[in-house]
């Protein structure tokens, strides 16, 4: 017999915690089974090498629901800011580098008209990203609708768009199907500014800045706030593990019980509906409903099965395109790197390589053939500057996504890792000349070693590429876009669903929402 | 397995082809797959007295096959087909229909549990695509074997005692939907107790090269029984009069469909004995169960016509002229003595017993008339003699 109300969630990631928190609230028993040693998923800061800790996988805080925030008191529960407001520094070898915030210029040589394109650019895309930022707390309608209740979301984002107003509506359609290379190339000169804006676009994403969808990508990006700035970039105090500790800690304040090294097996199904879970030393959970934080693949093909699914329902989620392209690289410094032109103050914003936007889209070249950028672009944070936790004194953590770097590389990662690094490496000295010699420990995983470690198939930022395809009501698939599967009792609450990835907690809160409110 | 060559020659002969060729008097063939058929030899009505009166052989090659073996062979038909493949005992026949995710039916067949755990899945249309995507999760192995078997239906009243004379001893006591094998030229001869005629009758699956050496045996064991061979247009005429649907004709494969509203569910088949809610899973559980809830669009339904002209294609009306539906199959029934047919009409249309009309257009000397003929549905097939279920079946 299974405890009524009772609630197993398949891991610990971050949605997984706020759905439990928000499901022990609402009256469930909720236990949490995570396979990993400690809660958090990609969004925990652990030890790379002895004395340096480094947030593992997402380094930096920008989506974070403000909702999730605050109903969830994540600052009661001891979230807080090393730095809420980085600024951007697009680095440029010799010339003076250029650093933005928002739509303002801080410094670099940036024409007059430059300038006020950014301004109206920054502006137009910030109302945008709000109109996509809206859509997020809401459960996505079912494609066939069946009553006023699952077509109001429908409305909503059409009534969102009407207003807009009729210029910047027309704006917006024009955009939602442009690439962002041609939008730059439209508004901008400065190489720099328009190679800083193209990698936001594409972070995370198996698209360059020449590929479609690549707007909403960057709306995507921009569509957070933190402290009620829209598109800051943060460094949470401890790194992104404080955010999951705090999560953890507001579940385990509402009674969720959380089980690390817990791995599970598979998913139960009696009678068609999902009553348990079996973990991978044996034992057997029962429980009324099944939540599952991994990604959409693993949950359905792997842990339940595709037998338990009909047919072309299967074979969309096993067709999701969920092939990672992301690398995380951590350094363990010896000493504080000098990036050239950088001053000392500088250097603890988020650092681009990314010198124009051609270089972006050459990165990505290889990857499209499944070989990884030999000039790679990064997004670099050094967290230890104004963390001084995360290294022994005197010493740094340099934290860097790297992209392109093809979860299904030619040839395999056992033998590309190692020349990726290099190059990687290669990229890094020519904009920080002596920075190969502090290095003291070098850790570089690839899409391959985050699925391994961390559980995502495919090692994907987002549990599954976030485009036009794959989004809101086919998000992750038509069939499972409202966190419901179509087993009964088996739920869905991760990055691979609705609104998608980064962390941010609106996917675990929005099953919440439809579980609680019906399941 | 094809021949390497196949590409050459875009439709190829049965197995049976040169027996078939000589026989065919009338030279009149036509295409099924990718195979040449005889839609008749000599005579059609004759060809029908064969299925009706004494002994008719149809050969039925083309017929596309699967076999599905591996650990998984179960959960997969089971997967597949909205009945319950676990009831199917080893050496039994089912007939099944297998849908898509909106609950509409891909295609209809039957499943041969071979042994245990090893099915053959027989059906009209080529399946090979769908039964692979549906295999994702399963280990299954699913081959095509359409030109790997030759295949007889051998129909009628003395259809046994015609596979008796031929030697195959005790097939008396194989009961209707049973599957045996015999020895037969150093390989197996198959026997399954089914066919498409609604009749008495048998069906035999033999490797293509001793296929020649069953025909002649089959023949001369049938000389005094009224052995005849038989076309396509005879076929069709006992399945409709025996009320079996067929694909692309009676309902459009789902697969087929660029119009939503154009496909059929099997409630809207009259197949509903065939949908087992009782399963967890199956392809298409999920809309079914809808429909189970919310009622069919259609119903497919037999007609008795008024008059003796096909309903060839008509429009079917109600009492107030309304059109609520179309024949998709008719003829003059020589066993019923009537003008019958199937249709599908709208619900809530169609309860037995109703009467409606159906607007039948024929050409007389190049002059076309129209006759407006009441109709009748009628519950039941129009022809269904006890002997298709009787084991053994009475002695001719
Ligand atoms: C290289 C890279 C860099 C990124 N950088 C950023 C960034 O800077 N900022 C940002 O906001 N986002 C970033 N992201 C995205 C972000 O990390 C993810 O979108 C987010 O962490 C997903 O959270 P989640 O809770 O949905 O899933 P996850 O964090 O993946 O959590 C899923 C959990 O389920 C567990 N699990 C899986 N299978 C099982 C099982 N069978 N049994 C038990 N437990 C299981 C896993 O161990 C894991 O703990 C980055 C992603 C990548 C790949």
């Amino acid at each position: 017999m299974t405890e009524p109300r009772s609630v197993i969630v398949i891991g610990a990631g971050h949605n997984g915690l706020a759905c439990a928190t928000y499901l022990a609230r609402a009256g469930r028993k909720v236990l949490v089974l995570e396979a990993a040693a400690q809660p958090g998923g990609a969004a925990i800061t652990r030890e790379f090498a002895p004395g340096f800790r480094v947030s593992a996988v997402a380094h930096l805080l920008h989506l974070l629901d403000p909702v999730v925030e605050r109903e969830l008191g994540l600052a009661q529960h001891g979230l807080a800011y090393a730095r809420d407001a980085l600024a951007t520094v697009s680095l440029a070898g010799e010339r003076a580098p250029l650093v933005l915030s928002g739509g303002s210029i801080l410094s670099g040589e940036v024409s007059a008209a430059d300038r006020s394109a950014l301004r109206a650019h920054a502006a137009r895309m910030q109302k945008f990203a709000r109109l996509i930022a809206r859509q997020h707390g809401r459960v996505p309608p079912r494609l066939r609708f069946d009553s006023w209740r699952d077509a109001l979301p429908a409305l909503a984002l059409a009534l969102d768009i009407r207003r807009l107003g009729r210029k910047d509506m027309r704006e917006f359609l024009r955009l939602a199907t442009m690439n962002i290379y041609d939008v730059l190339e439209e508004q901008f000169e400065h190489p720099g500014l328009k190679g800083a804006l193209a990698l936001d676009a594409v972070l995370g994403a198996r698209l360059g800045p020449r590929s479609g969808n690549s707007v909403y990508t960057s709306l995507y990006r921009q569509s957070g706030a933190v402290n009620g700035r829209c598109g800051a970039l943060a460094l949470p105090r401890g790194g992104m593990g404080a955010v999951t500790d705090a999560l953890a800690a507001a579940a385990r304040a509402a009674g969720v019980g959380i089980r690390c090294g817990a791995s599970v097996e598979s998913i139960l199904v009696r009678d068609g509906r999902a009553c348990g879970v079996r973990l991978e030393r044996g034992e057997e959970l029962g429980a009324e409903l099944v939540v599952s934080n991994a990604d959409p693949q693993r949950s359905l093909l792997r842990l339940l099965g595709a037998r338990h699914l009909e047919a072309e329902f299967a074979r969309r989620v096993h067709n999701l395109r969920a092939a990672g392209n992301a690398a995380k690289l951590h350094l363990a410094l010896g000493g504080r790197p000098q990036f050239r032109g950088l001053s000392a103050a500088q250097l603890g914003e988020r650092l681009l390589i990314a010198p124009d936007v051609d270089y972006v889209e050459r990165a990505f070249n290889p990857a499209k053939y499944g070989e990884f950028s030999t000039q790679p672009v990064l997004e670099i944070t050094l967290p230890s500057l104004h963390d001084r936790g995360l290294a022994p004194a005197g010493r740094e953590v340099l934290s860097a996504v790297v992209q392109y770097a093809p979860y299904d590389l030619k040839g395999g990662w056992a033998v590309g890792k190692e020349r990726f690094l290099a190059a990687v490496m290669a990229t890094l000295e020519e904009h920080a000349p002596g920075i190969g010699a502090l290095v003291q420990h070098a850790e570089l995983l690839t899409p391959m070693d985050i699925e391994q470690q961390f559980g995502i198939t495919g090692g994907h930022w987002h549990h599954g590429e976030l485009a036009l395809d794959q989004f809101m009501v086919l998000r992750p698939v038509p069939g499972a876009a409202q966190y419901a599967t179509p087993v009964a009792g088996l739920y869905l609450c991760g990055a691979g669903c609705h609104p998608g990835g980064g962390v941010m907690g609106t996917a675990g809160r929005n099953a919440a929402r439809v579980i609680a409110g019906g399941g | 397995m094809l021949a390497r060559d196949h590409f050459h020659r875009a439709v190829c002969e049965t197995p049976f082809h040169p027996r078939t060729a000589a026989l065919n008097q009338l030279n009149l063939w036509h295409r099924w797959r990718d195979h040449t058929v005889a839609d008749a030899y000599f005579d059609v009505g004759m060809e029908y007295n064969a299925i009706r009166n004494s002994c008719a052989v149809f050969d039925l090659s083309p017929m596309t096959k699967h076999l599905v073996t591996g650990p998984d062979a179960l959960a997969f038909m089971n997967r597949l087909v909205t009945r319950d493949v676990a009831k199917l005992k080893p050496l039994r026949v089912g007939y099944a229909v297998w849908c898509d995710e909106g609950g509409q039916v891909i295609d209809d067949g039957t499943i041969f549990h071979l042994r245990d755990g090893v099915y053959r899945l027989c059906s009209q249309e080529r399946q090979l695509d769908w039964l692979h995507s549906s295999a994702l999760g399963f280990e299954v192995r699913i081959v095509e074997e359409t030109n790997d078997i030759a295949g007889l239906a051998v129909q009628g009243p003395t259809s046994c005692a015609v596979l008796r004379s031929f030697g195959l001893a005790g097939i008396e006591t194989l009961t209707p939907f049973g599957l045996r094998s015999y020895p037969f030229a150093g390989g197996t001869l198959e026997v399954s107790r089914t066919g498409y005629t609604g009749d008495l009758g048998y069906e035999l699956w033999i490797a293509p090269e001793h296929a020649l050496r069953l025909w002649d045996e089959l023949f001369l064991a049938g000389a005094n029984h009224g052995i005849r061979a038989i076309g396509t247009l005879a076929l069709e005429m006992s399945r409709i009069e025996a009320g079996f649907i067929q694909a692309g004709v009676d309902f459009l494969p789902a697969d087929r469909a660029v119009r939503v509203d154009r496909t059929r569910s099997p409630f809207e088949l009259d197949l509903g004995r065939l949908v087992d809610f009782s399963k967890p899973n199956f392809t298409g559980r999920r809309a079914l169960l809808e429909e189970h809830r919310r009622g069919s669009r259609y119903r497919l339904v037999r007609l008795d016509v008024a008059g003796n002209k096909p309903a060839r294609d008509a429009y079917v009306y109600d009492q107030r002229r309304t059109n609520i539906g179309v024949v998709t199959s008719s003829m003059w029934s020589p066993a019923a003595k009537a003008s019958i047919a199937l249709a599908s009409v709208m619900m809530p249309w169609g309860a037995p017993g109703e009467e409606l009309t159906a607007e039948i257009y024929y050409q007389k000397e190049l002059k076309w008339n129209r006759f407006m003929a009441r109709c009748r549905v009628v519950e039941g097939p129009f022809f269904d003699p006890p002997r298709r279920r009787a084991t053994p079946p009475a002695d001719r």
